[in-house]
């Protein structure tokens, strides 16, 4: 229990900085992710399978397919976000000392933002055929 | 960060064993966590053979014969022996619940460890400091709280209204929910635990109460909501058969529903 000081009152530990007043906006998005990554992981999954043994060009030829393209997309800003607010959480109930929680949680946001950038341009250089 | 191990003053040591009296036909073993501020020593679990014979059904009533006529030495808190009044939450046989209810025969078999509720500050022996979890219910404002002027007689209310309270007025603050939950543990002094949210939630669902509103923005927060990740040891654990993660589900259910 890192924040309770004997010396206070236990009311003064137990109220502490007041409420937030958020956390719901978390819990919202963390559920609308997961719905849709229940339909898209089903359809990434999927199309993996349809792609099996299949050669480069063909591989190639059915990410730049509009239908496919626009889902993985979805798939991948869904999944990364999803990601980034399970990770937030784990961080918040595990690591407790404040300068080094700050800092796993910048790691995770710019690691999960940068994926999903690089994932999605990658879709989208094959959809538009640079 | 978590801790996942003892710290080395906290290292349980094997303690002394109490025999039974020779000619004592139906023996258990009891096998009790001990500290004591006082003598600078480690923790250790002290063995006592109890003849079941002379002792009464209950937990409690083995512990009770211990201190009586075995260790006067042994403390832990007790008072109403009905669970209505919480005192001897304790860990047994693996399980928080209460010793007054806990039947011995219902325990596993072999002897039977006793320890106090898990990740609290230790006062001596069974006896846990509960301040914090106290200071956590005060802060829930726990009262009926209204606006409006007093009526002449009485708040009035529906049976389908009062049928609301069921299964959480019950509740009689005796922290085995909250000692048994893992987010609790890591985040206790921030999160208010399942004890404390159905303590929220009946005075949020309470359709006398004016503040509902007030009371969901002061739950509203990361650590003193949010901590619960549906891990229902809460509910599992729970010696009067409550179910605070339910409850807390529907404190979050009011905070999406008022946004939408």
């Amino acid at each position: 229990m890192n924040n309770i000081d004997p010396l206070r009152a236990p009311l003064k530990n137990a109220r502490g900085l007041g409420s937030a007043k958020d956390g719901t906006r978390h819990f919202i998005i963390q559920r609308i992710t997961a719905v849709a990554l229940l339909v898209l992981a089903v359809y990434f999954v999927a199309l993996l399978v349809s792609l099996a043994g299949a050669d480069y060009a063909s591989a190639r030829a059915a990410v730049a397919r509009p239908f496919n393209a626009i889902l993985l997309i979805a798939f991948l800003i869904a999944m990364f976000w999803h990601g980034q607010l399970g990770m937030q959480v784990v961080i918040e109930d595990y690591v407790h000392a404040p300068g080094l929680a700050m800092t796993c949680q910048l790691i995770v946001r710019f690691v999960c933002f940068l994926a999903a950038l690089a994932s999605v341009f990658a879709v989208l250089r094959i959809a538009l055929g640079a | 960060m978590a801790e996942f191990a003892l710290p080395k003053n906290s290292k349980i040591q094997q303690g002394k064993r109490f025999p039974a009296k020779p000619g004592a036909k139906n023996v258990r073993e009891f096998r009790v966590y001990r500290w004591n501020p006082e003598d600078g020593a480690n923790p250790r679990i002290d063995t006592y053979e109890v003849d079941l014979a002379t002792c009464g059904p209950m937990v409690l009533d083995a512990l009770i014969k211990i201190k009586n006529e075995i260790d006067p030495t042994l403390t832990f808190r007790r008072s109403c022996r009905e669970g209505i009044c919480g005192s001897c939450a304790m860990n047994i046989d693996g399980t928080n619940t209460l010793a007054c209810t806990r039947a011995i025969e219902d325990c596993s078999k072999g002897d039977v460890p006793i320890y106090p509720l898990p990740h609290m500050a230790v006062v001596k022996d069974l006896v846990p400091d509960l301040t914090h979890f106290y200071a956590q219910y005060a802060s829930i404002k726990p009262w009926l709280r209204t606006q409006s002027a007093a009526p002449a007689k009485e708040h009035l209310q529906s049976k389908q209204d009062r049928a609301k309270l069921d299964g959480l007025y019950e509740c009689i603050l005796c922290a085995c929910c909250s000692t048994a939950c893992p987010s609790y543990w890591w985040n206790g002094d921030r999160y208010l635990g399942p004890a404390i949210l159905l303590q929220a939630y009946r005075w949020i669902v309470d359709s006398r109460d004016e503040d509902t509103g007030e009371r969901l923005d002061a739950l509203e927060d990361p650590f003193k909501l949010y901590r619960c990740h549906t891990i229902m040891n809460c509910t599992r654990t729970c010696p009067k058969g409550l179910n605070p993660a339910k409850a807390i589900a529907e404190i979050k259910k009011l905070m999406v529903e008022r946004r939408s």
